[in-house]
């Protein structure tokens, strides 16, 4: 290859031949244009005229550069001119490829991959012997070279791990022997690496391709005061944005984005996404992403250290007298606790063996447990106590259950014996885990316990009366702390339990205990189960046949092949165990200094053949034009006619298709979607395969419009981009390969058209082939693609009881042209048969898809003049099913209308005999 | 029945109505009579003498005069019988000559008719105003001799109209025959007179001795008066007969244009000493002009 600057060139001795244009300059000079023919009457009259002016017989000077320009560029095209040309190495021997195949090398896996076969392709080609290493899955014995073509094929089946590649021997890895290496690099550095590269360098050249952008990775979630915090770590300093998205089941279980944070980088290694939620979110999340990294290592996993809190509840003095519930120091407390927190009751000693994450101490005096109490609490948990009269009765001096020293007694404002108003309540102050709790006016307090006055009494104040006597006091002890209310839990003291500040208290002091990350002394001696697992590109997936890892090994929070990545369980506990290794700095990768470093991102070849070539030719027929002109052939209307045509030609080159600016809907087409029942479709990029489906839907409107009182609209073609869904009831969607995808935003209005009851029938038109072949056609996979992010509930194959099949008619098949299954929401596991009812009450409301393969529209579709438009079948059986295929049509279009009522209808016979009795 | 086999049809019926000559004569009949019309009623108006039909004098009958020649009426208001005397009137005769020679059968451009299909229709229409005056027409070649009548407009529609049908055999050249030409009559040549002038200066010569006064048009296409040619052509006679190439046909224009001017001046002059007249015709202006001029000439003449 010869490199000129930018410009390579695949086949430069053919740019010899630019050496032979000057003699082409002569030979087309010589040459004049050929003569026109034209009859003419008077040439008696030009007989023996001559020529005086020999111009014409030389082509023109600048027609000759014309044709000269275009040979040049058809030499320069053939010989091949690459922009940015990959230097070509004339290399021959083995060739090495190695990957790291980490949850780093995921995000951009395709890339690698097409640089991966790129190098096959030119070993093949030249005949290089190549073996393949994955650094993350090393192999039991050194690879043998192998054919390329043998490797290519296996490629697909490659996929990242979820962890970094283990320090290896590079002498148990490396083949014998030399050989040049290509070593896809994930960017990042680690233990080994540098003794690797070495040896790979003293086998042969080494290159190696790296991404250029550095490597992002999410952190352990951490609680802390005002939320959860997730670190943001990256391999080198970058400024920029990065979002992390707290993601988790919505009511309904559809795995959804709950919340969003923002971190913004300024030239900086680490961030963090700092999530204020309600505790009835937060313990929703189950992980928190990247958003648009599709890595292991941007995924943290959210397990028990965010989940609820277990909460043990004591009270004082014995249990409570039967009948005085409302009295119970517990009441309030339970009330406040119960939605946010599992509750433990029983004693103190049998509520420490549950390992609880808080312990609330309602009035108690004396803590009997003392040393397994202040033992708990040093291991991380909070002891919230209450005041009441058992309290201030007690000498608590050298209490170390408690934040400050107590005056024995307390106080009684505002009471009938005292002077004063009850005190209200002082703002919170800053440091305070209350701090921006609003306070209601009307709380107020009428009787405390006081603490002593001493030095630190101040700074272990968190929540203070009006007049600056202390309400709620703090100390740590340990890792954990001890939290003291001066008021009692009931309504005895003080109003507060009443009001609605009293559970958002609680909640942010049980929120904050427990958040520790469960040691190795917490995990030891246990064998954990994986239950979930990461793959490479963070997505969790079930297991079931993995091996239990001892607890000290979990501990260590190094994933590896025997540790992958994923929540494990013990019991009822779970601990998450993220892709990126506990206490992982992420630094980039230093290569020595012999490696060839190709940047991932850096420009790629761009081959100009095609356009050089095409110059050529557009320069031949400008030629032609000319020559026509200097021939004296073109003359007006041929001349108007080529302009047309070369206009013709400019406009049909695909101009870079201006992306449709979103648009609302126009008026009149909401108007007219509105007005009637429009049946909808969803175009599927295939202009044949629409017209099909409006033929189809408009048969199924007349069909409805003759049959039930249904009385539809024309069909309308749904513009995703602009059209409004709400007005739509029934969208139809033929699926084929080539049907695009939608982008977020018409996401988003999809899932608001399925959320609000609307249904989209999805039909892949392939006879739902599927299942048979047991892989998925182009339109299956197509159509999977798309439904991916469409909140879809779990499906099943219809059955035999559904709504569907007695909306309308009693149909039990639902064929289209084919006779295939098809799929809807499934139904409620626990959907029992009533007594003496012929079905169950499956689901409520309208299954948002039906899924199948049978090409309703075609056996719906009709031509102008109401006749149908496809076969079905053979003679009569075939018009039967044609027959079938519309009763499902028409049930189809009533269950929409009509939901679940037909369902409903079971009850009927019970209403009835309610009635006559 | 496709679309184009239908056209098909009509384009052959068409044909062979042509063949027949039905679809031509009466279609050139009527554009001539139309011609006439507009002439006859523009400003040259014509009185309208009957033919043999003026009264020019009531004279006493003598005897041998036959009793049916007595204008009873004229008679009745005297003594006398009188008869009543017409003028006696010899009616003149045309003689038209369109030139069918292959070089007429040329038109530059779509829609603009043949310079032959302009003569035919200009020999016609001022057959037919010559008729309805009364005179005798005739074509300048063998075969139609002068005759008055209506019939006589059919038959000389007829024989113009012959080289209008397909596959008549075209002439190279074509000349009129003087001799078949009455002496002290009116003739007519319409041609391009772009061929060898010799024959018609003969005729000419010939036609002045012999009293004949008449009319030289010179039809030509646009594209022939203003040669707007230009490249490297090569010019072929509408036979095929003639060639000449050149390289560069806009240099020619200038001295095309003089050889031209010069074939007028040739032919103006014989005309003159003939005492004859010259005029030129483009195919595409009107044939009215050309007609107003024609009628205007020969009212001249008489």
């Amino acid at each position: 290859m010869l490199v000129l600057g930018p410009l390579g060139f695949t086949a430069p001795w053919l740019l010899a031949a630019l050496a032979a244009l000057p003699v082409l300059w002569f030979l087309l000079r010589a040459t004049p244009p050929a003569p026109v023919r034209r009859r003419f009457p008077g040439v008696v009259l030009l007989l023996g005229l001559d020529d005086t002016d020999a111009q014409a017989e030389r082509t023109p000077w600048w027609l000759l550069l014309l044709r000269m320009l275009a040979l040049a560029a058809a030499i320069v095209g053939f010989a091949g001119p690459v922009l940015n040309p990959r230097p070509s190495v004339p290399a021959t021997g083995p060739l090495l490829i190695v990957e790291d195949g980490s949850w780093a090398s995921a995000r951009d896996w395709s890339g690698r991959m097409a640089r991966i076969r790129e190098a096959l392709n030119a070993a093949s080609a030249a005949g290089r012997p190549v073996a393949l290493v994955v650094l993350s899955a090393p192999p039991p014995a050194p690879p043998a070279f192998s054919d390329a073509a043998t490797l290519a094929r296996g490629l697909p089946a490659l996929r990242p791990a979820a962890w970094e590649p283990a320090m290896t021997d590079p002498a148990r890895l490396l083949p014998e022997g030399k050989f040049d290496t290509l070593w896809l690099s994930d960017g990042l550095d680690r233990p080994g690496r540098g003794a690797l590269a070495a040896a790979l360098e003293a086998r042969g050249r080494l290159s190696v391709w790296q991404p250029a952008r550095p490597v992002a990775a999410l952190g352990r979630p951490q609680i802390a005061d005002r939320g959860v915090s997730v670190p943001l770590i990256l391999s080198a300093p970058a400024t920029g944005r990065y979002d992390v998205l707290a993601e988790g089941p919505d009511p309904t279980g559809t795995m959804r984005e709950l919340a969003r944070a923002t971190v913004d980088l300024a030239d900086a290694k680490t961030g963090e996404a700092l999530f204020d939620l309600p505790a009835e979110l937060r313990n929703r999340v189950t992980r928190f992403t990247l958003d648009g990294t599709t890595s292991a290592g941007a995924v943290a996993l959210a397990d028990d250290t965010l989940r609820r809190r277990k909460v043990a509840l004591i009270a004082g003095g014995g249990a409570a007298r039967e009948g005085l519930a409302l009295l119970s120091p517990l009441h309030y407390l339970r009330e406040a606790l119960s939605p946010t927190a599992d509750l433990i009751g029983g004693t103190l000693g049998d509520a420490l063996i549950a390992r609880p994450d808080a312990i609330v101490l309602a009035d108690v005096g004396t803590v009997a447990e003392r040393v397994e109490v202040l033992k708990w609490v040093a291991q991380g948990g909070v002891l919230i106590r209450f005041a009441g009269p058992r309290l201030a009765a007690t000498d608590t001096a050298g209490d170390p259950l408690l934040p400050v020293a107590l005056r024995q007694g307390g106080r009684s404002v505002g009471g009938t014996m005292a002077w004063g108003e009850p005190r209200r309540l002082a703002p919170f102050p800053p440091g305070s885990p209350f701090a921006g709790l609003t306070i209601p006016q009307d709380v107020t307090v009428s009787e405390q316990v006081m603490a002593e006055p001493g030095p630190d009494l101040a700074a272990q104040t968190v929540a203070a009366l009006a007049d600056g006597t202390p309400l709620v006091t703090r100390a740590s002890l340990g890792k954990g702390e001890v939290v003291l209310f001066h008021v009692s839990a009931n309504a005895d003291w003080s109003n507060l339990p009443l009001s609605g500040l009293f559970p958002q208290m609680l909640a942010r002091l049980v929120a904050s205990a427990g958040g520790a990350v469960p040691g190795a002394a917490d995990l030891a001696g246990q064998s954990w189960v994986p239950v979930r697992l990461l793959d490479g590109f963070g997505r969790l997936s079930a297991t079931e046949a993995h091996a239990a890892v001892p607890g000290a090994e979990l501990a260590k929070g190094q994933p590896g092949p025997d540790l992958p990545p994923g929540i494990y369980t013990a019991g009822n506990r779970s601990v998450a165990l993220d892709a990126l290794a506990k206490g992982r700095d992420l630094t980039p990768a230093v290569w020595p200094a012999g490696a060839e470093i190709e940047a991932g991102a850096t420009v790629r070849p761009m081959p100009l053949k095609g356009g050089a070539l095409a110059l050529a030719l557009l320069l031949a027929l400008l030629d032609v034009v000319a020559a026509l002109w200097v021939g004296g052939k073109l003359r007006g209307r041929a001349v108007a006619g080529l302009a047309v045509a070369a206009l013709a030609v400019g406009l049909a080159v695909p101009a870079p298709a201006a992306r449709a600016a979103e648009t609302a809907m126009p008026i009149d087409r909401a108007v007219a979607a509105a007005s009637d029942v429009v049946l909808g479709y969803i175009p599927s990029g295939d202009d044949q395969v629409d017209r099909i489906a409006e033929a189809g839907l408009k048969g199924l409107g007349q069909m409805l419009a003759e049959r039930t009182t249904v009385e539809p609209g024309a069909p309308m073609r749904i513009d995703l981009a602009s059209d409004d869904l709400a007005l739509f009831t029934l969208l139809y969607w033929p699926v084929t390969a080539l049907t695009p995808a939608p982008t977020p935003e018409e996401y988003l209005r999809l899932n608001r058209f399925l959320r609000a009851g609307g249904m989209i029938l999805f039909d892949t038109r392939d006879a739902d082939l599927t299942e048979a072949e047991g892989a998925a056609s182009d339109a299956g996979r197509q159509l999977q693609a798309i439904a991916a992010p469409l909140e879809i509930p779990p499906l099943a194959q219809i059955p035999s009881d559904h709504v569907l099949t007695r909306t309308f008619y009693l149909i039990q098949d639902f064929p289209g042209r084919y006779d295939g299954p098809i799929w809807v929401e499934a139904p409620a596991p626990d959907a029992e048969q009533a007594e003496g009812m012929p079905f169950r009450n499956l689901t409520d409301g309208v299954t948002p898809v039906v899924i199948g393969g049978n090409d309703w529209a075609s056996a719906w579709a009709v031509n102008d003049d109401g006749s149908p438009m496809f076969p079905v079948g053979s003679g009569s059986a075939g018009e039967r099913q044609r027959e079938v295929a519309f009763r499902f049509g028409i049930n189809l279009v009533m269950h929409v209308l009509t939901g679940n009522y037909k369902s409903d209808q079971v009850h009927v016979p019970a209403l009835l005999e309610r009635l006559g009795q | 029945m496709t679309p184009l086999a239908r056209h098909r049809a009509a384009l052959d019926l068409r044909r062979r109505a042509y063949e027949a000559g039905a679809g031509a004569l009466p279609a050139l009949l009527v554009a001539a009579r139309q011609l006439a019309e507009t002439v006859r009623m523009g400003g040259h108006g014509r009185r309208r003498p009957g033919a043999g039909d003026d009264f020019w004098q009531y004279r006493l009958a003598q005897p041998g005069d036959p009793a049916r020649m007595i204008d009873w009426r004229r008679s009745a208001r005297s003594d006398a019988a009188y008869v009543r005397d017409r003028e006696w009137q010899v009616a003149q005769a045309l003689y038209l000559w369109a030139d069918d020679a292959a070089s007429m059968r040329f038109s530059a451009a779509p829609g603009r008719p043949e310079k032959a299909a302009r003569a035919r229709l200009l020999a016609l229409a001022l057959a037919v105003l010559a008729i309805r005056a009364g005179e005798r027409v005739g074509l300048a070649q063998p075969g139609a001799p002068a005759r008055p009548g209506r019939a006589q407009l059919m038959t000389l529609a007829g024989l113009l109209a012959r080289t209008m049908t397909q596959g008549a055999p075209v002439p190279e050249t074509s000349a009129p025959e003087p001799a078949v030409i009455a002496a002290h009559s009116r003739a007519v040549f319409l041609s391009d007179f772009l061929s060898d002038p010799a024959p018609v200066e003969a005729a000419l010569a010939m036609l002045s001795g012999r009293g004949v006064q008449g009319v030289l048009l010179q039809i030509l296409d646009p594209a022939e008066e203003d040669f707007p040619y230009d490249g490297r052509t090569v010019f072929e006679a509408m036979s095929g007969g003639l060639r000449f190439e050149t390289r560069e046909a806009r240099d020619l224009r200038a001295r095309y244009l003089d050889r031209l001017a010069e074939r007028r001046e040739r032919l103006s002059r014989a005309a003159m000493n003939a005492g004859w007249q010259f005029s030129t015709h483009r195919t595409d202006a009107a044939p009215q002009s050309a007609l107003l001029w024609l009628h205007a000439a020969l009212e001249r003449g008489v």
